[in-house]
C-alpha cells in the first residue's frame, strides 16, 4: 500500500489540494494500486502548496507544487520507475526554510491528522494537561508567569499576570475565552492552528480552566474562517468522547466545557471587549477599561480572554516547564514567535522562531525577498494598524520592545511585504478608510477621524500647489496625533502607525519631498 | 412583503433551539441566514419577542455586522479581498476588473441575480494572495484569467 500525505488545511485546498487528491485517487485506480492518502495539517510551507509528501527511508519525502496535470509522473517517481522529478523536494524537514525553524506551537503541522487524537498524543499532546493535573492550580498560573509568556494577540501582556487576577477574583462561574478573531491582514497562524492542531488550543484552554477556575470557555472565530470552526466543533466531540471535555476532565474531577462562536464580519471584535459584547448578542462596541475584563468580562463575570496562540502555548510551558520556554528568545519577548510571511513574497509562510531574528533575516532569508522580483519597498509588521517599516530598518529584531521604540509593533507577527509598485499614500487612505469603516464608533478622533483624515489625503495627492500639500501634511499628521492619543482602544490609536510611517518614510508617494514631510 | 411569512416556521425551530443559550443573537441570526439565506424582517419581531429585546436592538445587531443581510442574496457571492496582503498582489487591479466584466460597483448585484459582490478583509490565505471567496470556497493565487473563469461559471449556471 502506497501512503501519501496532502494537506486538508484551507489554503491549501485554495490552491487546489482537493483537485490533486483526486486525481491520485484516479490515477491509483487506473494503475490498479491501493493508495491511502492522508489529509494532514499544512506545513506552512505555502509556496510549495499543494504539497504532498510520501514515507521513504529518509523520512518524509516531498513534491511540491503539485497540479493535478502532475500526478501520473508523480507516480512514476513514487514507484521508484524515474529517477528524480521535477516537483522533487527531497526531505521536507531538511528544506532549510523549515528546518532553520524552531517550532514549539507547530511542532506537528503538516505531521499530523488534525482530527486524531491517537496522532496528537503520538507527537506529545496532552502532557501539559497531564502535568497540569497533578499541580495546584497556583503552581500552574506561577509556571506560567515564570514562562515570560506575553500575550499573542497584540497588546503583549504578562500572560501569567491575567491567569492571577482571574484565578484570584471572587464569585462562582469565571469564563475562559479565546480570541480567535484573527483580523489582522498578513496573519493566519491562528487559522493555521485551528484547522490544523485543534487539540492544542483545546488543551490550553483546559488547561487555563482548570487554572483559574471555570469550567466553561468559548472560541470567537470569525466567520471567514468556515474550516475552522468546522474543525474545532469536530474536535470537541473527539475530545468528548476521550475525556477531556465533559464532567470529569482527564480525571480530575473537575468539568469543562467548551463551544465555537462565529463573528459575523466586523474587524473591532477582536477588541477583547467588544468581543465579550458580541459573545452576550450585542452590537461589537468596545468598553471603557476598568473594570478588567479580568474581573468583570462575559456576562459581568472574571473572564480569561486570550489569543489562539497564547493559549495553545500553555500545554508547551507545562509539559516541559517555564525555563525550557523562556529559554528562547531575548529581552523580555521570551519563548517563539510563528512569525507569518504574506503579501509581495517569494516564499510566503510560516516561520516560528524565538524572537530575536532580525526582520531582514525573515524577509530576505526565509522569504527570498518580493514575488514579483522588483525592489522591496516596505513591510507592513503587526497587521492593518501596524507601521510600514523601510528597508533602512530591516534589522530591527524582532522584540516587542525594539519595535516599540521605532514607532512600530509586533503585533500578531504578520508581515505584509511590498514591491516599488505599491504606492504608499494610497496604503496610508486605506488604513483610513478601513477604520472609518471598521470603528465601534464609541469616540470621535477614531470615527471622525478616519473619514477626515481620508479627505486630507485625497486633497493633498490632488493638490498642484507645493505649499498647499505641505499644509496638508501637516494638517494629516496633527489628525494622527488627536487619534494616537484621544482614541479608547488601538482602533483609532494605531491607525497613525500606517498613516505616519507611510507619510514619514515615503514623503515621494504624496508629492512630498524628504523635507516637508520631516518638517 | 407576504412571502416573508413564509419564513416564519422556519425563525420559529430556530428560536425554539437557541432559547437559553446565553448571549443567542448571533447564533440565531447565522442559524437563520444560513437557513433562508438572509434575515427576513418580518424574522426580527420574533426575535426580539424570544429574547425580550426591543425590536431596535436586534435591528441594530443586525446592521452592525457586515455579515447580516436583510434581503435574499443573488444566486453567487463573490468576496474578493481587498485587504493590504492582496493588495500587494494586484488586488485592486482586479476588483476594477470585476467591476468592468460585471459593470457593478463594489458592493453590487447584478441584474440576472446571478451574482452578488462584495469586499472582505483577508480571508487567512495572504501567503498565496491574491484570494477571494466564492460561496464560501476559498481561491488563492488568483490571477485575471482565473478569476474571469470564476465569473463566467456563475454566469453561465444562472442561464441555464
Ligand atoms: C482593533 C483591535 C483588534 C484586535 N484584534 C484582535 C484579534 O483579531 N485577535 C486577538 O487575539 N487579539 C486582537 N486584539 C487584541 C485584544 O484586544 C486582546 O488584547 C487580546 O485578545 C488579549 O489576548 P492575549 O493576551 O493573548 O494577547 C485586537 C485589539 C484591537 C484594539
Ligand atoms: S477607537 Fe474607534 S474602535 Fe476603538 S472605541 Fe473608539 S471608536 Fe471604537
Ligand atoms: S489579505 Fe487577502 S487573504 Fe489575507
Amino acid at each position: 500500500m502506497l501512503t501519501v500525505y496532502v494537506p486538508c488545511d484551507s489554503v491549501a485546498r485554495a490552491v487546489g489540494a482537493d483537485q490533486v487528491v483526486d486525481a491520485l485517487q484516479r490515477e491509483a485506480l487506473q494503475r490498479q494500486l491501493p493508495l491511502d492518502v492522508q489529509r494532514t495539517s499544512a506545513r506552512g510551507l505555502y509556496w510549495l502548496e499543494p504539497l504532498v509528501e510520501c514515507d521513504s527511508v529518509q523520512g518524509r519525502v516531498g513534491f511540491g507544487p503539485v497540479t493535478p496535470q502532475d500526478v501520473p509522473s508523480l507516480f512514476d517517481a513514487l514507484l521508484g520507475e524515474a529517477v528524480g522529478h521535477a516537483l522533487a523536494l527531497g526531505p521536507v524537514e531538511a528544506i532549510p526554510y523549515l528546518k532553520t525553524q524552531q517550532r514549539l506551537l507547530f511542532a506537528r503541522a503538516g505531521i499530523t491528522r488534525p482530527l486524531s487524537v491517537e496522532d496528537y498524543r503520538a507527537h506529545g499532546g496532552f502532557a501539559g494537561l497531564e502535568a497540569a493535573v497533578a499541580m495546584k492550580g497556583d503552581d500552574v498560573v506561577a509556571s506560567v508567569l515564570d514562562s515570560g509568556l506575553r500575550g499573542r494577540g497584540g497588546a503583549a501582556f504578562p500572560a501569567g499576570i491575567k491567569w492571577r487576577t482571574v484565578r484570584g477574583a471572587t464569585g462562582g462561574q469565571k469564563y475562559v475565552v479565546c480570541n480567535a478573531d484573527e483580523g489582522d491582514s498578513g496573519t493566519f497562524a491562528d487559522r493555521m492552528l485551528m484547522e490544523g492542531d485543534p487539540f492544542l488550543l483545546i488543551e490550553g484552554m483546559i488547561i487555563a480552566g482548570l487554572a483559574v477556575g471555570a469550567d466553561r470557555g468559548y472560541i470567537y472565530v470569525r466567520s471567514e474562517y468556515p474550516d475552522a470552526i468546522r474543525t474545532l466543533n469536530q474536535a470537541f466531540v473527539v475530545a468528548r468522547e476521550a475525556g477531556y471535555l465533559g464532567a470529569n476532565v482527564a480525571g480530575s474531577g473537575k468539568a469543562f466545557e467548551l463551544e465555537v462562536r462565529v463573528g459575523a464580519g466586523a474587524y473591532i471584535c477582536g477588541e477583547e471587549t467588544a468581543l465579550l459584547e458580541s459573545i452576550e448578542g450585542k452590537r461589537g462596541i468596545v468598553r471603557a477599561k476598568p473594570p478588567l475584563p479580568a474581573l468583570e468580562g462575559l456576562f459581568g463575570l472574571p473572564t480569561l480572554v486570550h489569543n489562539v496562540l497564547t493559549l495553545a502555548s500553555v500545554p508547551i510551558i507545562l509539559a516541559k516547564g517555564a525555563a525550557f520556554y523562556r529559554d528562547f528568545g531575548m529581552g523580555r519577548s521570551l519563548g517563539t514567535m510563528p512569525f507569518q510571511l504574506a503579501g509581495n513574497i517569494r516564499h510566503g509562510g510560516l516561520v516560528e522562531r524565538a524572537f530575536g531574528l532580525t526582520l531582514r533575516e525573515l524577509v530576505e532569508g526565509y522569504g527570498g525577498g518580493t514575488a514579483s522580483g522588483r525592489p522591496l519597498k516596505a513591510a507592513q509588521v503587526g497587521g492593518p494598524l501596524g507601521a510600514w517599516v523601510p528597508p533602512s530598518h530591516f534589522d530591527t529584531p524582532l522584540d516587542y520592545e525594539a519595535f516599540a521604540a521605532m514607532g512600530a509593533m509586533l503585533g500578531h507577527g504578520g508581515v505584509v511585504v511590498a514591491d516599488d509598485t505599491l504606492n504608499m499614500a494610497s496604503m496610508a487612505r486605506f488604513a483610513l478608510q478601513f477604520c472609518a469603516e471598521e470603528s465601534c464608533g464609541k469616540c470621535t478622533p477614531c470615527r471622525i477621524g478616519s473619514t477626515r483624515g481620508m479627505e486630507v489625503v485625497d486633497r493633498l495627492i490632488a493638490s498642484q500647489d507645493i505649499t498647499d500639500r505641505h499644509d496638508h501634511a501637516l494638517l494629516l499628521r496633527d489628525l494622527c496625533d488627536t487619534m494616537q492619543y484621544g482614541s479608547l482602544c488601538a482602533m483609532g490609536g494605531m491607525t497613525a502607525y500606517p498613516v505616519a510611517s507611510a507619510l514619514k518614510y515615503f514623503p515621494a508617494d504624496f508629492g512630498l519631498t524628504q523635507t516637508e514631510a520631516a518638517q | 412583503m407576504p412571502d416573508e411569512l413564509l419564513h416564519l416556521p422556519a425563525v420559529e425551530r430556530i428560536l425554539a433551539r437557541h432559547q437559553g443559550t446565553p448571549g443567542a443573537l448571533l447564533p440565531i441570526l447565522h442559524a437563520i441566514q444560513q437557513d433562508i439565506g438572509f434575515v427576513p424582517d418580518a424574522a426580527v419581531a420574533e426575535i426580539a419577542h424570544a429574547l425580550n429585546l426591543s425590536q431596535a436592538e436586534v435591528r441594530g445587531v443586525i446592521t452592525f455586522y457586515h455579515d447580516f443581510h436583510t434581503t435574499p442574496p443573488a444566486r453567487h457571492t463573490l468576496r474578493l479581498c481587498r485587504a493590504e496582503s492582496c493588495q500587494s498582489r494586484g488586488a485592486e487591479a482586479l476588483a476594477a476588473q470585476l467591476r468592468e466584466q460585471l459593470a457593478l460597483d463594489d458592493h453590487g448585484t447584478s441584474a440576472d441575480g446571478a451574482i452578488s459582490l462584495r469586499p472582505v478583509y483577508c480571508l487567512g490565505a495572504c501567503a498565496c494572495s491574491p484570494a477571494l471567496e466564492l460561496d464560501g470556497q476559498v481561491h488563492a493565487r488568483l490571477t485575471p484569467e482565473r478569476l474571469r473563469e470564476l465569473v463566467n461559471g456563475c454566469r453561465e449556471d444562472a442561464a441555464c
